[in-house]
């Protein structure tokens, strides 16, 4: 009985070193291992967790593997192309039946003893099944499945089958993903592949980073200067019309360059300098100017950060997907974007505008890497203190949706984030009777 | 098997003095033993080929290898002026094919760092294509298929 109060005072003592009125968190939410494991359950158990988009199945028999937390699990598509999201772990004696990052398959099947899984969880098969006669039946034994649901083709699952709708939990949020999803260019937006790479730091450290402009201009210095003059000045929006807006829900956006919201609108703008060599490649494939100035626009990417709490975010041209390992741990994909079926030249674009500044080689990902590093070491210093996350907090306005929204290098994001993750770890787990 | 000895001397020079350059950051010389076409690649896929078609953790014609360097070298990137030096051996190199155009070459490397008083290490298979010249190589092609290229990396501000 002790136990269990003190496990749920970590909670709350970890909702209570979020500092609202003042817009700060104590630093021991980037260092405390007890913190860390309740948080596994409080938020990434509790709550809608992003596992990835419908076009990585593509095809009846398609899977990918991912995680809800610390939980490895399949999506996989079955025959009659209905999605499923299951547990990775055989029913038997615990062992994951399904190994790689993607592919295609008839069946799971356990290395161990054989059991054998179809591709919507159920048991199919397994050797000598005669000693299990009156012990259980086959169809009690299937995968255990997670609910999910999608929006725009980003798949979500949670092991609380007590939450809201995830079109209720994206609220605000939805705007935002139908412009995201413009950059295809007029095609379904399709994922062309990802960068991998993990750093030695707290999750919440990345979560905060893609809704904070402020570090733009000095942590990529290097990569602003790699750029010609024009794209250099788009990517100087620290003085600009640009914005963030807390959509609810631990959810915001992050608005750099508003030119870039909508990338259906102002197509009669003249095309970069930098894009010539794209629109020359697809007037050469018979592409009307029309479509032609459609495609180089959403070439582009959008000129906005949507984060979505806890664990993704629409980053102008591609997924943020970050996986908690540890206290001081985390993993993070970078996940390319296309057009299915958009003609090559469109997508090769694409995937070198994402390698010139994505993953772990890009000209922008390793300094952020450096400064979540040193966030993290530099969070140990001292017994007693405070991440800040108060800029900008006085100075806010309401957006034509209602919304708090401050200056694009304010901490309004941050701070909308935080205000979910308190309520989040003040909560009552739904699913600790299941998982513990 | 025939051996080509003083062939695979020659490649084992400059795969070697290519190492040194990196490992020393030589950048700028290093800029001069390329094609003007050549591409550095590191893939995220292992089994691919077709790298223009998908995507790379890195592809880099002549103008991305220039900025590449840049960044290393001007000062403006916090994660590359916290690089110490990497040490990378490179061994088991094989001639693969060799036309007086072209030498395919395979070798194994295993690059260290040492990040933030942490050593890490970056196992791998190279592959180059060189094309003979009066004084050595210059290369066309270099690809760098790390062994955990599609598993986690940690961030890279050094050229494999």
């Amino acid at each position: 009985m002790s136990e269990l109060i003190a496990k749920t005072n970590i909670g709350q003592q970890a909702a209570g070193m979020v500092d609202t009125e003042h817009g700060r968190v104590r630093k021991e939410l980037y260092s405390d291992p007890e913190i860390f494991e309740e948080e596994m359950d409080l938020v990434f158990n509790n709550n809608w967790i992003y596992i990835g988009h419908e076009s990585e199945v593509p095809e009846a028999g398609s899977f990918k593997t991912a995680f809800v937390g610390r939980h490895p699990v399949i999506m996989s598509r079955d025959r009659k192309m209905n999605i499923h999201v299951l547990q990775n772990r055989c029913r038997h004696r615990g062992a994951t039946v399904c190994e790689g990052r993607k592919g295609k398959t008839k069946a799971f099947t356990c290395p161990y003893h054989g059991w054998g899984y179809g591709l919507d969880g159920s048991l199919r098969a397994l050797p000598k099944p005669e000693e299990y006669d009156g012990v259980f039946d086959k169809k009690d034994m299937p995968l255990e499945s997670l609910r999910w649901e999608s929006y725009q083709g980003m798949v979500f699952a949670t092991f609380n089958k007590d939450i809201q709708p995830l079109e209720d939990f994206l609220g605000g949020a939805k705007k935002w993903i139908d412009l995201f999803m413009k950059q295809g260019g007029g095609y379904p937006l399709k994922v062309l592949g990802e960068h991998r790479f993990n750093f030695p730091g707290n999750w919440k450290i990345q979560l905060e980073n893609t809704t904070d402009a402020y570090h733009f201009p000095i942590v990529h210095k290097s990569f602003v200067t790699s750029l010609d003059d024009a794209t250099a000045d788009i990517f100087d929006f620290l003085d600009g019309e640009g914005f963030v807006e807390d959509l609810g829900n631990g959810h915001s956006v992050m608005v750099m360059i508003p030119q870039l919201i909508d990338l259906e609108a102002d197509l009669d703008q003249p095309i970069p300098e930098r894009f010539n060599e794209l629109a020359q490649a697809l007037r050469d494939e018979g592409k009307t100017e029309d479509e032609v100035k459609k495609l180089v626009r959403a070439a582009h990417g959008t000129g906005f950060n949507l984060n979505l709490f806890p664990n993704v975010s629409c980053s102008m041209a591609f997924f943020r997907v970050l996986r908690p390992v540890s206290v001081d741990e985390t993993e993070i994909q970078h996940v390319a974007l296309g057009g299915e079926g958009a003609p090559a030249a469109f997508n090769q674009k694409r995937m070198r505008l994402h390698e010139h500044f994505q993953g772990p080689m890009g000209f922008g990902t390793p300094d952020d890497g450096e400064a979540w590093e040193r966030v993290q070491k530099g969070s140990m210093a001292g017994t007693d203190g405070w991440i800040l996350v108060n800029r900008g907090m006085t100075r806010l306005r309401t957006s034509e949706d209602g919304n708090p929204q401050g200056a694009v290098c304010s901490e309004t994001g941050m701070r909308g984030a935080y205000y979910q993750y308190k309520k989040a770890m003040s909560t009552p787990s739904a699913v600790k009777s299941e998982e513990k | 098997m025939k051996s080509n000895t003083q062939l695979l001397a020659q490649v084992t020079e400059f795969i070697g003095y290519e190492a040194d350059l990196l490992d020393h950051k030589g950048y700028q010389e290093w800029l001069t033993l390329w094609e003007e076409k050549g591409l550095y690649i590191v893939p995220t896929d292992l089994h691919e080929t077709d790298y223009l078609g998908t995507l790379n953790l890195a592809l880099d014609d002549a103008a991305m290898r220039r900025m590449r360097v840049a960044r290393l070298e001007n000062g403006e990137s916090v994660s590359a002026d916290s690089v110490g030096y990497t040490v990378r051996m490179m061994s088991r190199v094989r001639v693969l094919e060799a036309t007086p155009e072209l030498v395919t070459v395979r070798c194994a490397m295993t690059l260290n760092e040492l990040r933030h008083g942490k050593l890490v290490t970056y196992p791998g298979n190279v592959e180059y294509q060189l094309v003979p010249a009066e004084d050595g190589f210059t290369i066309q092609q270099k690809v760098v298929k790390l062994l955990h290229a599609e598993g986690f990396l940690r961030t890279v501000s050094f050229i494999f």
